[in-house]
Order: C-alpha cells, then structure tokens, then sequence
C-alpha cells in the first residue's frame, strides 16, 4: 500500500512523501489519524527555531506527536475497526528493569526521530496504542500525549519524593501548568495546589486551584512541599531558581520544561535545604494507560480539560496544515486540535 | 452496503513490449494492482472488494493476493467483461448473485492502476454517492484541453477554468447505474465507455470530488517510472 506521509521539508513547508507499506504484517494495527493536536516542539521545527543543525538531519520528517485515530485494519483481528485509539509516540526497541522506555538513549520518538501522525495510515505495533473509551471526548483525547506527561512526572515524584504532600507549588500558566495543577488535585485528595505564572488571564484559569500567584508578586511567606516547574525555555532558571527559595526543606522539585539552553541554579540553596530534583521527559506506554483510565474515571477532570481547546481546525489540504499552524503560534491560550481529514 | 470494484480488466498494451498486463507490474517489488486493493482494505466501510480482471488472469490474481494480503474474505475476483463498462457490470451482478441488490447499495469503482490514492478521495467518494448517486472523481485542468474533430484543425478551444480531467474512483448507486445502462442500446454502450457519462445523459446529476494530481495512472513505462522514482525518495529520506 502507497501511504502518504506529510512532511516538513524545510521551516514552513510540507510536502507529501510516499511510502510502501505492508498492511498485512501481524504485529502491526493500521490506525487511521482523526484528531491531532500541536505541540511546541513541532512548531520549533515549523518555524525553524530548532537550529540548523538539527534542522539538517531530521527533516523531511512527519510533525506531530499527539494525536488518537481510528483502527481500520488488524492482521490478527483482535482489534475492531472503528476502535477508537491513543498513539503513543514513544517507540523504543529494548527493554531495562530499572530505565523506563522513555530514558533508553536507543528509544525513538515520533516527530523528533522519526515520522509523526501526519500520515494517511500509521501503522503501529500492539503496545503503541492505547484503547479510547468509547464516549470519550476526541478533541481533549487529541492532547492525551501532554496529558501524560503530566502524569508520567507525578508518578515519578510519587516513586522518589518523602511522603508529606500537603502543599505543591506548580510554576508555569500555560497548557502543562495547567493540567499538573489539576492531576495533582484530583490525585491528592484535599491538597493545596498553589500555582505561579506571569500573565494574569493565563492564570485567572486556574480556577480549580487554591491560590494563584504573579511570579513578581508571591509573598515571601509562601511555602509547599514539593513543587513542578512548567515553564522551559529562558524562563525555567527564574521559575527553578524561585522555587528554590520558596519550598520547604527536603521536598522535591520536578522539573517538566525543556530549555534549548543549559540554565543556571541556585545550588547552595539545593544543598542547604536537601533538595531532590527529578527529572521527568516525555513519557511511555503505561503512563498512556494511567492517563486514559484517569480520564474515563474523572468526567469533571475531561471537562476541565476541554477548557484547554484552543481551536479546532479541519484539515483537508496541505494548506489548511499551514494555516493551523500559523494560528497555533498566534494563539495565547490553549491547544490547537486538528481534525485530520487530508 | 457499499462494495469497492477495482477493475482490472486492461491487458496492457500501452505498456510495451510485456506479456503482462499493466497492472501486474511491480512498483516497489509489489504489484501495482496489490498496492491499489490494500489502500481499499484500509477502508471499513467496504463490505466487498471486488477484483475484476480478464478470465485467464483470475488464477493469476488469485496467486499474488494470496502472496501479498493471504488470506481475506473480503477480497473476491470476478471475471470481467469485453469493454470498462461490461467490466463494471460483471462486478454489480457478481453482487446481484451473491447478496442481492438492495436500494441502499452503493458501488465505488477504480482503476487497478491508480495506487495513490488516498484515504480522502475514497472518503469522499462514499460520502458523496449517498447525496447524489453518481460521483466522478477529478482534478482541474492543468493543460489547456484543445478540442480537434479530425486530428488537424482545432475546432475548439474550451474554457480552462471549467475543465477537469477525470481520475477514478468513480462511484454510484447500484440501482441507478444499472437502470440506465439496460436502457442503452449495445450501439451506445459501444460508444458510451465512461458509466459517469451514462449517468451524466440521463440526466443524473454526478458530483465531483476532488482528485489529486499524484493521484496518477500507471499505464505506461515512463508512468513506471515515475511511480518508482516517486516511492523511492519517499525511501531515501527514512
């Protein structure tokens, strides 16, 4: 079967490729993308912000690492067409009893490594996809793959972090602020979830939590147990830095955000208050699994989350991939959904 | 129900100096014809997918679909006829005969040597024959089309921005397609090849769905080529 594979070529331009494919391998399900959803790092690439370099040896390559689809065809008949799944990105070729599958150097990833979704079939191994529940809302689930890694981060802190989780910080009021702030109110029953962010109408969102800071503004007295940083880029070493002065002794500090530069932290602090810092990256088939029960036990958190919709754009031309693109970057709010019809 | 027909029925003589039909050329060390039915077994919505082909090419493409899907109930090949249309004919009453004919049956049909078509065209195709019960699939005219009745005058020029050039599929409603085409005399149905155009004269309206432009028909050996070269830069960048 020819598929066609849509690829950026260079920074604002995609093309289509065609790849022979073989439907009738039994280990592969052939998923039909319906629902995709943009994720910065594909717009670094869109852009061509991700520097030249990486410009040069990754692209062409399919964007998009966040999106659900539909089985159309399965070899070994145990999946229905019409099933309706989440893609997991994540696609690694060893297994380690102690490093999770998205820390194994020999792991690839979609639209970093390789291809993303934006393809008219993906064909994906059994352990590469999880099963939507069938009522589920197709426009939050385009987004699952930021959801977990989210959820990923918490249950790595739940693994590594001393036992008081009384009181969390989160700093950062975009998108991955905000659905931390929600799992963990919905994950620590009667937690206080204090969130700091530097734009108010980002922040005036954030109605589910107990307090919100401006990061100018948070008063010397507040204090968490632990706390995440939801920021990245520039931005990661004053939110880090920050936090650092603020959580109590002996808590942890998660770190979510990517920053294309290495970032300078207060160390001394980190020693003198014996501070645990856990890095936390993308995220792997069984946080795919966590998330998808979560969400299909947590209707309110699912509506929460719909609030995250920022557009919903129909995409039937190579045209209508730009346009959404050039909207998601002018967009302040929100995640850029895209229903795959090309 | 909707059926898939993919009509198989050339014997391949613009293709050169073969002894094989066209669409059992290999792009990519897979026949053509192979690569054309997976792209319709990704479709659930196809009850059938029928493969019609010339009577002494039935074993020959019963072999290759066994080589390359195995098996799979939903695939059948059916002996086809002397032109496209009594081709097309063959497949509807192969369905006649099997499940019976019902007003909710639509058929949509393609050239076995059309392998790049898309999810989207065929999605469309379905959608629109439940709204109009003919669809033609096409794409606007690149060249200027030059209208000559003998091969030497121009004896017209149409307008540019009306004209499309047809691709398949081409898809209808069962009944509709096979009253008009019992209507026609076997003089018409000699000169009428295209089941569109059959519609089109009895004044059914036949909705257009827009084809792509790689949505190419590999009938020659310079089509060959380019289809490889096509899928081989697809290759080149893994």
């Amino acid at each position: 079967m020819i598929n066609q594979v849509y690829r950026l070529v260079s920074p604002r331009k995609f093309e289509i490729t065609y790849k022979d494919r073989t439907v009738n391998k039994g280990n592969r399900v052939v998923v039909r993308p319906t629902h995709l959803s943009i994720c910065a790092a594909d717009q670094r690439y869109y852009t061509g912000t991700r520097g030249e370099e990486a410009l040069a040896q990754k692209l062409p390559m399919a964007l998009i690492h966040e999106g659900v689809g539909e089985v159309v065809y399965d070899p070994k008949g145990e999946f229905k067409p019409g099933t309706k799944v989440v893609m997991v990105p994540n696609s690694p070729v060893e297994t380690d009893e102690i490093i999770a599958e998205n820390y194994l150097r020999s792991s690839r990833f979609r639209s970093s490594g390789f291809d993303g979704f934006m393809q008219d079939y993906v064909f994906l191994k059994r352990d590469r996809f999880v099963v939507l529940p069938e009522d589920m809302n197709l426009h939050v689930a385009a987004f699952t793959e930021l959801i977990t890694i989210a959820m990923h981060a918490i249950s790595r802190f739940e693994e590594k972090a001393h036992g008081r989780r009384q009181t969390f910080g989160v700093w950062g009021d975009g998108n991955l602020g905000y659905i931390t702030a929600l799992l963990l109110k919905k994950k620590f029953k009667g937690c206080k979830v204090i969130v700091a962010g530097k734009t108010q109408y980002k922040l005036d969102n954030f109605s589910f939590v107990d307090e919100v800071y401006n990061i100018n503004d948070i008063p010397e007295s507040i204090g968490f147990d632990h706390a995440f940083e939801c920021v990245g880029g520039k931005g990661s070493q004053y939110a880090i830095n920050q936090i650092i002065d603020h959580i109590i002794p002996e808590g942890s500090i998660s770190i979510l955000g990517v920053s294309e530069y290495p970032v300078e932290l207060n160390t001394r602090m980190i020693l003198e208050k014996g501070i645990t810092v856990i890095g936390s990256s993308r995220s792997g088939q069984v946080d795919f699994k966590n998330t998808v029960d979560f969400l299909a036990d947590n209707q309110d958190a699912v509506d929460y989350l719909e609030r995250l919709i920022g557009s919903i754009n129909e995409v039937n031309t190579i045209q209508d991939i730009n346009d959404a693109f050039e909207k998601d970057l002018t967009t302040s709010w929100g995640k850029t959904v895209l229903e795959w019809k090309i | 129900m909707i059926y898939a027909e993919i009509l198989a029925g050339g014997k391949g003589t613009r293709m050169g100096n073969v002894n094989m039909p066209k669409q059992f050329l290999t792009l990519n060390n897979k026949p053509v014809i192979i690569h054309t039915i997976e792209k319709f077994l990704l479709n659930p919505d196809f009850e059938k997918i029928i493969v019609v082909t010339p009577r002494e090419w039935i074993n020959y493409s019963k072999d290759i679909l066994q080589k390359f899907i195995g098996e799979n109930d939903r695939v059948v090949v059916v002996e086809g006829g002397r032109d496209r249309n009594e081709s097309i004919m063959n497949g509807i009453y192969y369905i006649e005969s099997t499940f019976g004919l019902f007003d909710d049956d639509y058929i949509v049909t393609h050239d076995s040597v059309r392998p790049f078509l898309s999810h989207r065209i065929i999605k469309d195709n379905i959608e629109q024959v439940q709204k109009y019960k003919a669809v033609d699939t096409v794409i606007e005219a690149i060249d200027t089309i030059i209208e000559s009745e003998d091969g030497e005058i121009i004896s017209n020029i149409p307008k540019r921005s009306i004209m499309y050039q047809g691709q398949t599929p081409q898809s209808f409603h069962i009944n509709t397609l096979l009253n008009y085409y019992n209507k026609l005399t076997d003089e018409q149905k000699e000169i009428l090849t295209d089941a569109c155009k059959i519609c089109s004269l009895y004044g059914e309206k036949v909705s257009l769905v827009k084809g792509e432009v790689f949505n190419i028909k590999v009938t020659t050996p310079y089509d060959l080529k380019v289809a490889n070269a096509i899928l081989q830069e697809g290759i080149a960048h893994d």
